[in-house]
Formats: C-alpha cells, structure tokens, sequence
C-alpha cells in the first residue's frame, strides 16, 4: 500500500481553445478545454493541468474564464499555468479555481517568485515547470516554451526550486516534447533522486510500456502527457490497467 | 439546511463550495463569529500554513465562537488544516495552540518519503464510520499535506475512524459526535471524496 502514480492530462490552451504542437512549435486546434475536462474527469485522471501557452496579457481573461469553467466540471486537482509573472497573476488564477499554479520562465528570471507563491498559497500549490534540454554535459533549463537556452543547469535548479518553495517539479524534456518516442528515463530519473519533491514526467508518451518505465526505471511520481489523450491513441482506465497488471500502484477504480 | 464554509482566506473554499453545489446543497460562506454562532452546519475548509489558519481564528473571536458551536452540537466537517485545527497544537507553528477539541498534536511527516504527501492515497478503516459510509476500506483519497496526527504506538484515540499511511501512520478520518474531520480534499477526490461530503450532508440534515 503506498501512494499511487498520478496520470494526468495537460490541456495546453492559446487561452480558449486546446492546441498542439510538435517540439513546443507548428501549434494546430485540439478541441475545447471544458469538454475534455468533462472527459478526464470521467475517464479516471488523476489530475489536470491546463496551461495558456500564447499566455499574451491581452488574453489573460479569456484564459481565466477558461480555467473557471473548467474547475467546474472537475472532481480532481486542477494545476494552471503560463504566463505567471507575479503574485497577482498567480491569486487570480487561483481565484479562478486551480488548486496549483505552475511557474515557469518567469521563475527563472526571479526565483523570489516561488517562495512568494509558496508563503502565499503553501508549498503544495506551487508546481515550479522546467523545460530541460539535452546538453553536452547536461540537461539545460530552456525558457519561453522551450525556445530560449539559460545559464541553468536542470537538476541543481530543481534543486534550488524546492529550496525555494516548489512543493512539485512538472519537468518536460524539450528533446522528447511531442515526439511519441517516450519520456526521457535518464533526466527524469536524475531529478527525480535528487529533489525531495514529486516530479511529474512530461514530453515523449506514446505507449503504455512508455509509462511503466517513467514510473519504474524514472522514479517519476507522476506522469504527463497531452495529444495521445485528446486523440484517443491512448485512454486513461485501460493505461493504468495496464500499469496495476505491472504491479504499479496507480488509483482503480477510479 | 445551508451549510456554512468558514471563510478565512484558504484556497480551497471555492473548490469545497463547487463540490457541494454539485450535489445541490446550499451553500454560504461565513467570517464573522456573529455567523459562527447563528450556523446549522459548518465547514472549515483549509490549504497552507496552520499558523495562517489559527492566527485567522484568533480574530474577532471566532475561535471561541467556533468551539461554542461544535459544543452545542453543529455538525461540523474539518478538512485538511481544519481536521489538524481540532487537535492540542502543530510543530508548524509551536507558539500557538489549536482548538484542543481532540487529544494529539500534529507533526510534520517523517520517514524516507517525499514531502509534500502529495496525491491519491489508501485510506484504511478503524472502525464504524459515519463519514465513509458506503466506501471499501482501502480507496483512494486526495492528499496534499506535510503535517499530520501520527499515530503513537499501539493506541489510536478512540475518534480515529480510519488511517493512512506514508512515512508514518496518521489519522485520516476523525468523528466524536457532531465533529467529523478528514486529512485529505474530498472536494478533489472523485466519486469516493464525493460519497464523503454527500455522508455529511446526510448527517447534517
């Protein structure tokens, strides 16, 4: 009997409508937020996280509605995202109904922020992103959706985050983003070991084999993925079915 | 029956008030001891720091109001920080004293386990509940804490109704009379958290 490995579903929104994209670019329409929401939520998620990747300011209330009205389909925890920049950003977003925010680029450029939004709303509230990119001798923190490399490396800034206030690291490898060829083990082990918070593994999912080992040989505590959902390639109950027939703990029924 | 949700700024209240509009219960939020005082039935929802909480209760009287009610017998439901507020005090904040309604203190989670306690857990039963009617010992429940009332050796305190276990074992589930208090969010817990608050409903109907 211990705690169960988490599956979640990750709505990435240009603020209303649900898109997707290869390696973090060529975005396309995936369908609308509320309705998928609806969908995990039956289909036994355990978890969801909604982020606004355009995250432009002019969009902000489209994105707050948005969150609104998805809490109010969900019996589950729900992390929102993208474009938190402040603690103002971040109480509107909880105002709005998330129980998590997660920060990204801007705690890079301020790590101050997580310990703000952790005195402010606990540490479990606080979910501090890394987008991690393969290096010659590391894994590189990348910011601005993956795009802009940094002076970071990935396991001594997760380390720093959870110092800092983060109660959860949402780690996404930038070289598995959208390629369905599996999550990265070998990062996500390597943070997993050294932070004393969950990780939630993102970027790469395709098969279930895929998050048998993210949970086995990755440590992870959780694991993220988005368009093999909302395309139905894979749906939730049967995964962890599948992952229980490993011996992996997971939430069933459910 | 209105239920009143206690008020004090935690993050959580809007989820709890959501849950329970969707099993169509009437629902109003509250702050002031006058409200405490004049409740049928109250909920003190609670996220973050127990400091943040006790420190909320020692304005205006609400403390004292709040004990004047669950000894007058209101059904009261404590979730998460408002279970650990029925207990003597909390190493998250050692200066301040809790309601000391039940006996025990809160710690922090100790054993090789990550911190926050953070997800779906196992909830095993101790006994007859009133709360977890209906539900198997063993279900799944949403956690996300890194205090709790450990259990301390051999004995639980005879209002544990059900445990869980991660690096310690803790009370879960707590019912003396008219109080009922449960570590994890069953406002985020799917069907089983759902059957929990519906349970309430019951008992405070």
């Amino acid at each position: 009997m211990s705690l169960a490995h988490r599956i979640i579903p990750c709505l990435d929104t240009d603020g209303e409508r649900v898109v997707k994209g290869v390696n973090f670019v060529a975005l396309r329409d995936a369908g609308d937020p509320v309705a998928l929401a609806r969908r995990y939520n039956s289909e036994g998620a355990d978890e969801l996280v909604v982020l606004d990747i355009a995250a432009s300011r002019d969009r902000r209330p489209t994105f707050l509605e948005t969150i609104r009205k998805v809490a109010t389909e969900l019996a589950i925890p729900l992390t929102a995202g993208g474009g938190i920049r402040t603690l103002d950003d971040a109480r509107a977003v909880v105002r709005a109904g998330a129980d998590k925010i997660t920060v990204n680029t801007a705690a890079v450029l301020r790590p101050g922020l997580i310990s703000e939004l952790s005195e402010e709303f606990g540490s479990q509230a606080v979910v501090l992103a890394i987008d991690a990119k393969r290096d010659v001798e590391c894994w590189r923190v990348m910011t601005t959706g993956g795009r802009v490399s940094t002076d970071l490396e990935a396991i001594s800034w997760a380390t720093k985050g959870a110092e800092l206030g983060a109660g959860e690291i949402l780690l996404t490898s930038v070289d598995r983003d959208g390629t369905q060829s599996g999550f990265d083990v070998a990062l996500t082990a390597a943070i997993s070991k050294e932070v004393m918070v969950p990780v939630i593994a993102s970027g790469g999912a395709r098969w279930p084999q895929h998050f048998a080992e993210i949970f086995c040989e990755g440590a992870a505590d959780a694991a993220l993925a988005a368009s093999i959902f909302h395309d139905a390639i894979q749906s939730i109950r049967p995964l962890k079915e599948f992952l229980a027939s490993q011996n992996i703990q997971v939430r069933l029924p459910c | 029956m209105n239920i009143s949700l206690l008020d004090y700024g935690a993050g959580n209240l809007p989820s709890v008030e959501r849950a329970l509009q969707r099993l169509s219960a009437k629902t109003e939020r509250i702050s002031t001891s006058a409200s405490v005082a004049k409740a049928s039935a109250l909920i003190l929802p609670g996220v973050g720091h127990y400091g943040a909480l006790m420190r909320a209760l020692d304005r205006d009287g609400l403390r004292q109001s709040l004990i004047a009610a669950l000894e007058r017998g209101v059904p009261f439901l404590g979730i998460c920080l408002g279970l650990q507020a029925l207990f003597q005090k909390s190493e998250e904040a050692p200066d301040l004293q809790g309601l000391q309604i039940l006996p025990g203190s809160v710690r922090v989670i100790s054993g090789a386990v990550k911190l926050p306690h953070m997800g779906w857990d196992q909830v095993q039963s101790k006994g007859a509940s009133r709360l977890l009617n209906g539900i198997d010992s063993g279900a799944y429940f949403y956690f996300a804490h890194s205090y709790a009332v450990p259990r301390i050796g051999e004995d639980l305190t005879p209002e544990t109704r059900a445990t869980c276990s991660y690096g310690f074992e803790f009370v879960a589930v707590t019912e003396k009379e008219n109080i009922f208090a449960v570590q994890f969010h069953p406002e985020k817990s799917g069907d089983a958290g759902q059957r929990v608050l519906e349970n309430f409903l019951r008992i405070a109907a």
